[in-house]
């Protein structure tokens, strides 16, 4: 039974639609996504959690545009991802992503690092720089604006990823486990101010994790397994 | 900013390679400004012979080489005579051969050539010139490499002849090469009554195409032609500009070679950043933009250091005794815009391939990439 096209609020704006979904990979040798449904409504967060492999990481990159579906449609506030210049718009304005790595561009300094997205948005100079020292002060890395990544502990290196992700203000933020790399006590920190941020900004959280404390957090918890997505039946 | 500290992110994250490749292009951009000034000045000394004093040239019509060029006596002295001509002067081009120096350009000229008038004589009286049938005035680096002194008898080709002068000339053929009376070198050639071209001085320059065209009625076989005309025609100038070019561009191209081995290394060495710039909204053209950008670095300071390197290696060759009057180190801004322009265009043909790759780098797989 596929539950997951039921989204936590009727009357809400869904933000995040996917309609039999397929994805396979090695010209279908290796099926990983049969038909996932999946919608998610502004503001969200959902936790989508399952073995390695299961698909979470393709889900999420088709949700984000980075892969395109055998089958099925993924739309964004009802625009279709797959095509060139929603692409573009979808991953400067609509999406953001953090990953397990931080994937930081290590010559780059912490600002830098953040400053990205709005260079390639063309956003203006003065409007970036404002955002971000918003984000640093939420995020506590003020005071390592001017840093190298080099010189980022771990937790740091995720929070800059983080406010990198949320610089153009997307609606959406994929975090493909964004705690995985972490220890415990970091890990809990990190999906704290997650938690915390996309609340305050009112993003749609899509989050792949394994571990399935942080995941209950979440408003609502998915199992992937068997190439499908599915609500938990809770006894 | 950023984007430009992108750019210069790999060029400082691998500084051997980004020297190689600088130094390959800065190579190439000294070896084409050094061939081609040295060429362009050997050409400009040689329409610098020719326009002596004067503003046409005439000459046998389809010769390739001016030293087979045969134009009568009897032309000389009918041209001589027209009222537009202020003076018009045989000169027979030879090339004749010493011990130890097979090749001496040797000019037959009249004791009226402005060469023999406005030349500095170190030595000698340019009035003895063409009393004698074996005298001759030798450049001052000829006398060098002849180790000849006034009134020495020096063996030149089948013959010997009286040194009755040593002059300077601020042109490197001339200061090299033998001047003999016209009749003694017509004689000396086999080239009785004939010399090889007219240089003519025109009482008013406005006359020159009058000129052109009486030569063209009078004389079927024989040509007119401005010196600036002449110098964009002749087919020797042309093939040795275009020799020039070709060795230069030949060293670009190597220099381009190694631009685009650097590029390639560069697009595969940070491809999990392309994803992450992709990830982060970057275009296919920002990518692009990135690669060539690098590319474009990379050939400007090629360029630049390029260019320094080939102007000093000028200068010095301009001391070296034995090319004296042969270089000339004025460095045309046109021949400096083209170099700069050709190092650019073969930095961005180098980047052309990794860029494509770079802009079809999938940031799903790219990420993966370790």
């Amino acid at each position: 039974m596929n539950l997951s096209t039921t989204p936590a609020s009727g009357s809400a704006h869904i933000v995040l639609r996917a309609v039999d979904v397929w994805k396979s990979y090695d010209d279908g040798a290796i099926e990983v996504l049969k038909g996932v449904n999946f919608e998610a409504i502004e503001g969200q967060t959902v936790a989508l959690c399952g073995p390695s492999g299961c698909g979470k990481s393709t889900l999420l990159h088709l949700f984000g545009g980075l892969d395109a579906s055998d089958r099925g449609h993924v739309s964004v506030n009802g625009i279709e991802v797959n095509r060139y210049r929603n692409l573009l718009q979808l991953l400067r304005h609509e999406v953001g992503f953090v990953f397990q790595l931080h994937n930081l561009i290590p010559d780059l300094t912490l600002a830098e690092n953040c400053l990205i997205p709005t260079v390639a948005a063309g956003i203006d100079r003065h409007v970036a720089l404002a955002r971000l020292q918003q984000l640093a002060d939420r995020t506590g890395l003020t005071h390592r604006l001017g840093q190298c990544i080099q010189k980022l502990s771990g937790g740091e290196r995720q929070r800059t990823a983080l406010c990198r992700a949320l610089m153009n203000k997307p609606k959406i933020l994929l975090a493909d486990e964004p705690t995985g790399s972490l220890d415990e006590h970091t890990s809990g920190t990190i999906f704290e101010l997650l938690l915390d941020i996309v609340a305050t900004e009112g993003v749609t959280l899509v989050i792949a994790t394994h571990d399935r404390v942080l995941a209950a957090r979440c408003d609502r918890l998915l199992e992937m397994h068997d190439g499908r997505t599915y609500e938990p039946v809770h006894a | 900013m950023i984007f430009l500290k992108l750019i210069l992110t790999n060029l400082r994250r691998h500084r051997i390679r980004s020297f190689i490749s600088v130094a390959g292009i800065s190579f190439s951009v000294a070896a084409m400004l050094t061939v081609v000034t040295i060429l362009q000045g050997a050409i400009g000394m040689f329409s610098g012979i020719l326009s002596s004093d004067s503003e046409i040239i005439v000459f046998e019509r389809n010769v390739s080489d001016l030293f087979f060029s045969n134009v009568p006596t009897a032309a000389v002295e009918e041209i001589a005579k027209w009222s537009m001509v202020s003076h018009a002067d045989p000169v027979l081009f030879g090339i004749v051969s010493s011990a130890n120096h097979p090749i001496i350009t040797c000019f037959g000229v009249t004791s009226t050539d402005a060469r023999i008038r406005k030349a500095t004589w170190i030595a000698g009286d340019r009035f003895a010139y063409s009393q004698h049938a074996d005298d001759v005035v030798l450049g001052e680096r000829a006398a060098e490499f002849l180790g000849a002194k006034l009134n020495d008898h020096v063996p030149i080709g089948h013959g010997v002849f009286h040194v009755i002068g040593i002059l300077k000339t601020a042109n490197g053929f001339e200061d090299g090469g033998v001047f003999m009376p016209l009749s003694s070198a017509q004689s000396f050639f086999h080239k009785e009554g004939t010399s090889s071209v007219i240089t003519i001085k025109l009482r008013d320059k406005g006359d020159a195409t009058l000129l052109k065209s009486m030569v063209k009625t009078k004389f079927a076989n024989l040509i007119a032609l401005e010196d600036v005309e002449f110098t964009r025609s002749y087919s020797q100038f042309r093939i040795l500009k275009a020799t020039a070019w070709a060795v230069g561009g030949c060293g670009l191209l190597m220099g381009g070679l190694g631009v685009a081995n650097t590029m390639i290394m560069s697009v595969f060495t940070r491809i999990r950043e392309i994803a992450i710039l992709r990830v982060n909204g970057f275009s296919h053209l920002q990518i692009a933009a990135m690669i060539f950008g690098e590319s474009a670095v990379v050939s400007l300071l090629g360029a630049g250091v390029g260019l320094m390197t080939g102007i000093c290696l000028l200068f010095v060759l301009k001391l070296v005794p034995a090319l004296h009057g042969y270089v000339d180190v004025t460095i045309q801004p046109l021949v400096m815009l083209i170099v700069i322009m050709l190092a650019l265009l073969t930095g961005i043909a180098g980047a052309l391939y990794p860029a494509v790759y770079a802009m079809r780098v999938r940031a799903v797989e790219a990420l993966r990439f370790e």
